[in-house]
């Protein structure tokens, strides 16, 4: 544990996990507004829309997220001259919120859907014979029941997100992977201990998390 | 619910004309959004011959292209079979009466869920060698890390498997003097499998995407090929990392069609033991680690 006494050190650690803590909420805010707008796209009566969202899902799900992530920058900030802020570090921040936030979209989208298809025909039916419009449907009676029946795969995904969110290293951004293997590097002694101080703080924080969305699903179920 | 036309009512005269006009609209913002993807590549001259060309050479797939995607396919073949195996022994372990081995089994597979795989193919490149003096071969980093993330995955998977086989099943199996290890080799894991295989094939496609990590310790895989080596000759990132996905896109979608079809044919000859649709559904609605992408 000597390494982390250093302060420098220390810091290092502290800076890494609050990058992923900025990336994981900056990328769950625009991958749920993202996928919840997906996921009406693709059960909209307009067909153009269902199409759009069907080829976003099946480009993005099937791509991996650092080929995105390296895409965002080398593709839509180094040649296309896209840049968010000038700061460096926070200009590959955004991009790289960018790329996680198209990413986890496609799953987002696919959890809702599949919660949508949880909800019983009859609910959609009664709305529209009390002449219900496709919005006020979806909005009103559908989504609320498939949200609650898709907490715990959301939760997943969330989690899926905050270790994804250590790629993002690959485009310079000193996040915990990187920070990790700095300190390996410079300190080849204490290998395990390093390891351990940065895989166990994911662990604790991630093993409780899954867990209590676990037990947030049991409790919003919808019982039927 | 089936998500086709329960929604909304079959469209009269008036939801029509509605729904062309949506379709006008919004078919004109998509034209709209390639249109401008297309004037800021034109911009920037990205659509010059010289960057598409090289995709017609023949050296360019069987230097760069081709030798990346079978490193990609070496890689995650190698630790599909692994993992494999890490996960049925892991499943079998966490369902173990012993509670010395249910224990460790289950903490180990706990951990690996929880840690991303960077990270731990960060720790097996750059670390283990300082433990054990010698250097790690970067194929057997990338694999190694694969399997231990995929593995634990896949355990989890095997184990609520096991759970869905109706316990008549284990019942019957002792009632005819079978021995607990041959009750989970010859009943159990073999129907546990069969339910469990549209959500084991698709923690197989994760796998194929996570090998892309390892263009990140810089193993020799298709993003590192295909794409970083590529570029550098031809200056052509833009256009390698399409041709790339494309790729990805490709191989991907082969497996997720494998695995719908697996799946349909499970149910049809009525294979799959009777609470599998149930157990699917409970481990892909499951909390937990695993699923949600991967990388």
């Amino acid at each position: 544990m000597d390494v982390f006494s250093d302060p420098l050190n220390r810091d290092v650690y502290i800076t890494g996990f609050l990058w992923i803590l900025k990336l994981t909420l900056a990328g769950g805010v625009g991958a749920l507004v993202l996928g919840v707008v997906l996921a009406a796209m693709r059960v909209s009566p307009v067909p153009v829309l269902r199409g759009f969202g069907t080829a976003w899902v099946n480009i993005f799900r099937n791509t991996p997220l650092t080929l995105i992530i390296f895409f965002c920058y080398f593709g839509l900030f180094s040649t296309l001259g896209f840049s968010v802020v000038d700061d460096i570090d926070l200009n590959n921040f955004w991009l790289g919120v960018i790329g996680l936030s198209v990413y986890t979209a496609a799953f987002v989208c696919e959890a809702i859907r599949s919660g949508i298809n949880t909800v019983p025909a009859g609910q959609a039916e009664a709305a529209r014979a009390i002449g219900m419009t496709f919005i006020q449907t979806l909005t009103i009676i559908v989504l609320p029941q498939a949200g609650r029946a898709v907490i715990a795969p959301l939760g997943s995904i969330l989690i899926a997100l905050c270790k994804n969110s250590t790629i993002v290293g690959t485009i310079g951004l000193m996040e915990s992977s990187n920070a990790m293997k700095d300190l390996i590097n410079a300190n080849g002694n204490a290998v395990i201990p390093i390891f351990l101080v940065f895989a166990g703080t994911f662990a604790i924080v991630l093993i409780p998390t899954g867990y209590g969305f676990g037990w947030l699903a049991n409790r919003l179920a919808v019982k039927r | 619910m089936s998500t086709d036309a329960v929604l909304y009512d079959h469209p009269g005269p008036k939801a029509k004309a509605r729904n062309l006009v949506l379709t006008i609209v919004f078919g004109l913002a998509v034209l709209g959004l390639l249109y401008w993807i297309y004037s800021r590549f034109d911009e920037k001259g990205q659509w010059a011959g010289s960057l598409w060309k090289p995709f017609t050479y023949g050296s360019t797939w069987t230097d760069y292209i081709l030798p990346g995607l079978q490193g990609t396919l070496q890689a995650a073949a190698v630790a599909m079979v692994l993992s494999l195996v890490f996960g049925v022994l892991f499943a079998v372990g966490r369902l173990s009466d012993h509670w010395w081995v249910r224990l460790p089994a289950g903490a180990i597979v706990e951990f690996f869920r929880a840690v991303p795989l960077l990270l731990l193919m960060f720790f097996i490149f750059f670390g283990v060698p300082f433990i054990t003096e010698q250097p790690m071969s970067i194929f057997w980093a990338v694999v190694l890390g694969l399997t231990l993330y995929n593995g634990s995955v896949l355990a989890e998977a095997f184990r609520a498997g096991v759970y869905s086989v109706p316990r008549g099943q284990s019942e019957a199996a002792y009632a005819v003097g079978m021995r607990k290890s041959q009750v989970m080799t010859h009943i159990l894991i073999p129907q546990a499998a069969r339910a469990m295989l549209p959500v084991i094939v698709s923690q197989l496609v994760v796998l194929v995407k996570d090998t892309a990590l390892g263009y990140i310790i810089s193993y020799s895989e298709l993003l590192q090929l295909g794409v970083n080596n590529l570029s550098a000759n031809y200056g052509n990132v833009l256009q390698a990392a399409i041709v790339a996905a494309a790729i990805y896109i490709i191989v991907n979608s082969i497996l997720t069609g494998v695995a719908g079809w697996l799946s349909r044919r499970t149910r049809r000859k009525g294979r799959a033991p009777r609470a599998a649709g149930a157990a699917t559904q409970q481990a892909t609605i499951e909390p937990g680690l695993g699923g949600g992408g991967g990388a």
